[in-house]
């Protein structure tokens, strides 16, 4: 098992250098061992100067996402040896300014995600005296898919809208827009569309589809976004045909 | 829309890489999303060529035949044949988008995407030929 793999990393120390410049390092190429794991002997025996995320190591916390060879991905389910011989590019992810090595800056995707209010809205709550609100299989079964997302940002790093326009809201906030209408004890599904039908909303969107691609989770938020739109479309056409009973 | 949180000295330098114009030739699903953006101009075309012909049938039959003249020179043809593609690729790729956007239950069951996108498809076949049925029925 001495196989060895170099790791061509991006650095950017921003108290040094202008710009972000590569540099080597060597790591063994186990066969257990994800791109993850390459970073960590690094910081850990080469040099522990090096910045970047990562927490669970195991697709769930969403912290790990960088740029692998060009492609986004969570690089603790990116396999090293699946890149062999190398060498392997790493770098943060893409349409995200860089604060330091492969550490991204994400209150824009923070602030995004709370704007389409992320919970379960209520015209009125229901005291608590009477109970937990109800759900049977099939209607969790509704939203299921939309609720696995674990925020990778793995989606906007990927598509070329919000990289051309970074005011678009993003396919990972419109997904878990749809997440919370499609779930049968909300009622908020008008106040997201107030914010997801304007012009940076939804119909930004012209389905590249490169978001359900590179997705870890299968979350297809661009189909969750044409779904929106046809929804949009429908709720519209609904009240311009029938103005007294819209929504 | 990002606020600039000041927690660290260095915030202020974050580095935005720059986009390149040439973006869209790295992989070819950003090929295949620029030109179907490019294809709503020839989509366009159709629908002034469309407006033309009805203009030339307005104003009489010398108009007509001028227009037929126009029409069938081999630099029309042409670009009407590449507008064709280009419109043909359009409309596969929103057939292909179809299943993603309809969500349909038919008795609690969802209705899988292949079958919708083969209705699309169904629909798109029968329209088409009930339109060449009636130009050529009434070219007789
Ligand atoms: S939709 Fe997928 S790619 Fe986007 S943030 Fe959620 S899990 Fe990550
Ligand atoms: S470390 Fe948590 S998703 Fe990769």
């Amino acid at each position: 098992m001495d196989d060895r793999i170099t790791l061509r990393l991006a650095r950017y120390r921003p108290e040094e250098e202008a710009e972000p410049t590569f540099e080597e390092y060597e790591v063994p190429c186990r066969k257990d061992w994800v791109v993850l794991d390459g970073l960590n002997y690094i910081k850990d025996q080469l040099d522990g100067t090096l910045s970047f995320r990562w927490s669970c190591r195991m697709g769930i916390c969403g912290s790990c996402g960088m740029t692998v060879n060009g492609e986004p991905k969570l690089t603790c389910e990116t396999f090293l040896t699946d890149y062999a011989p190398g060498p392997v590019r790493i770098e943060p992810l893409q349409n995200f300014p860089v604060i330091r090595d492969l550490i991204v800056e994400m209150t824009d995707f923070m602030q995004k995600l709370t704007t389409i209010k992320p919970w379960i809205v209520r015209d009125e709550e229901r005291p608590l005296a009477e109970g937990e609100y109800r759900q049977t299989p099939d209607e969790m079964s509704e939203y299921m898919q939309y609720s696995m997302c674990i925020n990778c940002m793995l989606c906007y790093a990927a598509c070329p809208v919000y990289s051309l326009d970074p005011k678009f809201i993003g396919p990972a906030a419109i997904a878990l827009a749809q997440r919370y209408n499609l779930d049968s004890r909300d009622e908020g599904s008008g106040e997201r569309l107030d914010i997801l039908s304007q012009h940076e909303g939804i119909w930004a969107c012209t389905f590249v589809g490169e978001c359900t691609e590179v997705c870890p989770k299968d979350v297809d938020p661009a189909g969750a976004i044409q779904r929106y739109k046809l929804d949009a479309a429908l709720t519209s056409l609904k009240s311009f045909l029938l103005p007294w009973g819209a929504r | 829309m990002s606020e600039r949180p000041t927690y660290t000295p260095f915030h202020p330098r974050w580095y935005r890489p720059p986009v390149s114009t040439w973006w869209w030739l790295k992989r070819p699903s950003s090929r295949a999303f620029i030109l179907r953006e490019l294809s709503s101009i020839f989509v366009a075309w159709f629908v002034v060529f469309f407006l033309l012909l009805v203009a030339a049938v307005g104003r009489g039959e010398a108009a007509y035949q001028e227009f037929l003249r126009w029409a069938t020179n081999p630099g029309s043809v042409l670009i009407n044949l590449v507008s064709l593609l280009f419109v043909v690729f359009h409309a596969v790729t929103w057939f292909n988008l179809a299943p993603r956007a309809m969500v349909v239950h038919i008795r609690g069951k969802r209705v899988p995407g292949k079958l919708i996108a083969a209705s699309n498809y169904g629909a798109w076949v029968v329209t088409s030929i009930l339109v060449a049925w009636i130009i050529l029925a009434g070219s007789r």
